[in-house]
């Protein structure tokens, strides 16, 4: 009997991205509906519109967008899928903003197992739901094989920030403290360990998370926050870098102070790599007014993704805009911008 | 992290630091050249500079492959990649080395050339195993310390007969170059030498005899961590103030007086001498380099395709011939942290983070106000 409303499910088993999903007809349509739509699941999504129309709010607006390009696309501890959602999140909340919504955006190599897909859609709904960030909106393209790797991510966010709080790069001031939420490189090295060329096994996870629950708990704590930021690619040195020249300061580090864990910083000395250099996506930077550094201190460390953080330093008068750090010797050094790439793809 | 930690302990370092400074004779200055690279990264990188009285001064050595490494050398492995369609593999230290026509490999590579970077000789022969239709070429350079992996992933692939590998052979030699350094004219002034750490494993402490014999210089083979430079240095402040010159040995974890016979044979029967081979900043130097043995000829990326070496200059206003041999700081270039940054070198100096360049602009520049 004929059914003529009757498509034959996707193969998610054994099947695989083809030209036709990111067509526009009816298979790109069905990819839509059998593996984004039902993995997202929400009612902005559901309106099936080319946007989402979503309601008014009060405040003013944050936007951030990141592209994802891991390799390897599964690694411990998260996978591209989970990173896209934790990337642009954690860059909406170091704005001081509650991220609100998010949109996504697929490049597909024609050939990709669908089943990979589906993995990454599913972790990526997951950290969606998690964080309790919908995911309102997307786009799907495909390329011919050869002409991507396997999946890129780009992912968009909006947030909102509330009255009377102002985050900048700009804003950090000599005499500031620079607070750190944890342990740093995990993300790099989880993800570099994996890599097919390089043959060492470490018990190392990717640091991946959303910060903006702990975020909103060092707002609310009523400290005196100038920047938050999140080191991701070129890892704490070039965050720091960053803020110091966008603020014009400089800052003096206690190499002691910083936190990595042993497997991290055995990895990084195998690798010939410094820890202060390599990428994470769980962690962030804050910098504060003096006064208020213990406090901000607590209530960082009183929060599941902050248990280990501490004052790494504070900001001093420079015009080189120099981060200077005493080393553990009882040296000092530069930590300086990243030169070249210490790592290809690892976000 | 256990056994590595105990080697950066802080009190440790003090207490050293003490010594060196109330051992170290007011009257006089200690000129002092750390060979190896990377020493000076660690030197730099732990600021030990700060732990240091003034007048005990150290000197960057050439112990950095890529910064030894002449632009004709690069020329040679661009040219693979891109006249001869090789699959050339490399260390990743050398894909920001100055070549000509303001090429690099990476920039050679961005432009279509097949250059991948590897972190062993054995992933080079897993590429050549996998692409049985291309040759593979291995860009081989460095010291004594990266002779022996070379060694067994040339004779492994003369077991496996895998005829579509081959090398590029820039394996130098560091006594060489420590005679060259010593046999300048009017060349620079040193007290004594903090010897490799790495390249002794593999050569022992033997071969520095004679510069403690004929030369008249303390030297002191010292670790990579920088407890073990500060014992080192103050090992040499007391020969130099006892008026001795020996070879000293302060790495005797991993350094005997033979150093590892198993790998001195195998590079033996692979590697024979080089009669000259040119250096930055050293010029030709005889017999300082290692080429394949013609038993293994047909592994020789120089024998196997037409390219001949070709000396080019370096740029004129860049110091790193001078700074190479010990005779000028990084700071008293020129172009130094203006037209030359890590991130556009114009000098090999500037790229690896062992070069002295390298080194000083990226850990100790901001002492330049001071």
């Amino acid at each position: 009997m004929i059914k003529p409303n009757y498509t034959r499910p996707l193969d998610l088993k054994n099947g695989r991205v083809e030209m036709s999903h990111g067509a526009g007809g009816r298979s790109m349509a069905q990819l839509i509906i059998e593996l984004f739509a039902a993995a997202f699941d929400n009612g902005y999504l559901a309106q099936g519109n080319d946007g989402a129309l979503l309601p008014p709010v009060s405040g003013r607006l944050v936007m951030s967008c990141d592209s994802h390009v891991v390799s390897p696309l599964f690694f411990a501890g998260g996978d591209i899928g989970c990173l896209s959602v934790h990337g642009t999140i954690n860059d909406v909340a170091m704005m001081g903003a509650q991220p609100l919504y998010l949109a996504a955006s697929f490049i597909l190599e024609e050939g990709f197992p669908l089943s990979d897909l589906k993995r990454i859609v599913e972790s990526m709904a997951r950290a969606a739901r998690e964080a309790g960030v919908p995911i309102v909106t997307g786009d799907t393209k495909v390329v011919e094989q050869g002409k991507g790797d396997g999946v890129f991510i780009t992912t968009t966010g909006v947030g909102v920030v509330r009255e009377g709080i102002t985050l900048s790069g700009h804003l950090a001031k000599s005499g500031d403290r620079i607070l750190l939420s944890g342990a740093i490189g995990d993300h790099g090295m989880a993800v570099l360990s994996q890599r097919e060329n390089l043959s060492f096994d470490a018990p190392i996870v990717s640091d991946t998370a959303a910060l903006h629950g702990l975020v909103a708990a060092m707002l609310d704590c009523g400290a005196e926050l100038h920047v938050l930021r999140d080191p991701t690619r070129g890892g704490l040195a070039t965050t720091l870098n960053e803020i110091a020249k966008q603020s014009g300061v400089g800052m003096l580090l206690r190499e002691a102070a910083i936190p990595v864990n042993p497997t991290v910083e055995a990895a990084c000395e195998f690798l010939g790599l410094d820890p202060l250099y390599v990428a994470n996506e769980g962690k962030l930077v804050a910098i504060c007014a003096p006064q208020d550094a213990e406090r901000l201190l607590a209530v960082m460390r009183a929060h599941a993704l902050g248990k280990e953080s501490a004052i790494i330093g504070e900001v001093i008068a420079d015009a080189h805009g120099f981060v200077q750090m005493t080393t553990k010797l009882g040296g000092r050094r530069i930590v300086d911008w990243l030169a070249g790439e210490q790592l290809p793809r690892i976000c | 992290m256990k056994y590595v930690d105990e080697f950066r302990d802080g009190e440790l370092a003090k207490n050293i630091a003490a010594n060196i400074a109330r051992e170290a004779d007011p009257q006089r200055n200690y000129r002092l050249m750390e060979f190896c690279g990377g020493h000076t990264h660690a030197i730099s990188r732990y600021g030990i500079t700060d732990l240091l009285p003034a007048n005990v001064r150290m000197i960057h050595g050439p112990g950095c492959p890529v910064c030894v490494l002449p632009i004709g050398r690069v020329d040679q492995a661009i040219s693979l990649a891109r006249e001869h369609g090789v699959i050339l593999c490399t260390y990743a230290d050398t894909m920001r080395v100055p070549a000509s026509n303001n090429l690099t490999l990476m920039r050679a590579k961005a432009g279509g050339a097949d250059i991948r970077m590897i972190y062993s000789t054995q992933d080079v022969l897993k590429i050549a195993r996998d692409n049985p239709d291309r040759e593979v070429v291995f860009f081989a350079i460095g010291f004594e310390t990266t002779t022996p992996p070379t060694a067994v992933a040339v004779k492994q692939a003369a077991t496996e007969g895998l005829e579509n590998f081959s090398i590029l052979c820039n394996h130098v030699l560091t006594p060489a170059a420590m005679h060259a350094i010593l046999a300048v004219e009017g060349g620079v002034s040193l007290d004594g030498f903090v010897g490799p750490a790495h390249v002794s494993t593999v050569i022992g402490s033997k071969p520095y005899e004679p510069f403690a014999d004929d030369y008249h210089k303390p030297v002191v083979i010292a670790g990579f961590e920088p407890l073990d430079v500060m014992q080192a240095i103050l090992m040499l402040v007391r020969q130099i103030n006892e008026g001795r010159a020996e070879v000293e040995n302060e790495f005797t974890r991993a350094v005997t007086r033979e150093g590892n016979l198993k790998a001195q044979a195998l590079v033996n029967e692979v590697f024979g001498l080089r009669d000259a081979f040119e250096w930055r900043g050293l010029g030709s130097v005889p017999h300082s380099a290692l080429k394949l043995r013609p038993e293994f000829a047909a592994f020789d990326a120089e024998l196997k395709f037409a390219v001949d070496y070709v000396a080019v200059p370096d740029n004129k206003a860049c110091e790193c011939a001078a700074i190479l041999r010990g005779e000028k700081r990084p700071q008293e270039c020129k172009i130094f942290g203006t037209v030359c940054t890590p991130e556009n070198p114009i000098g090999s100096c500037m790229v690896s983070s062992e070069g002295a360049c390298a080194a000083h602009y990226s850990y100790g520049r901001f002492r330049e106000d001071a």
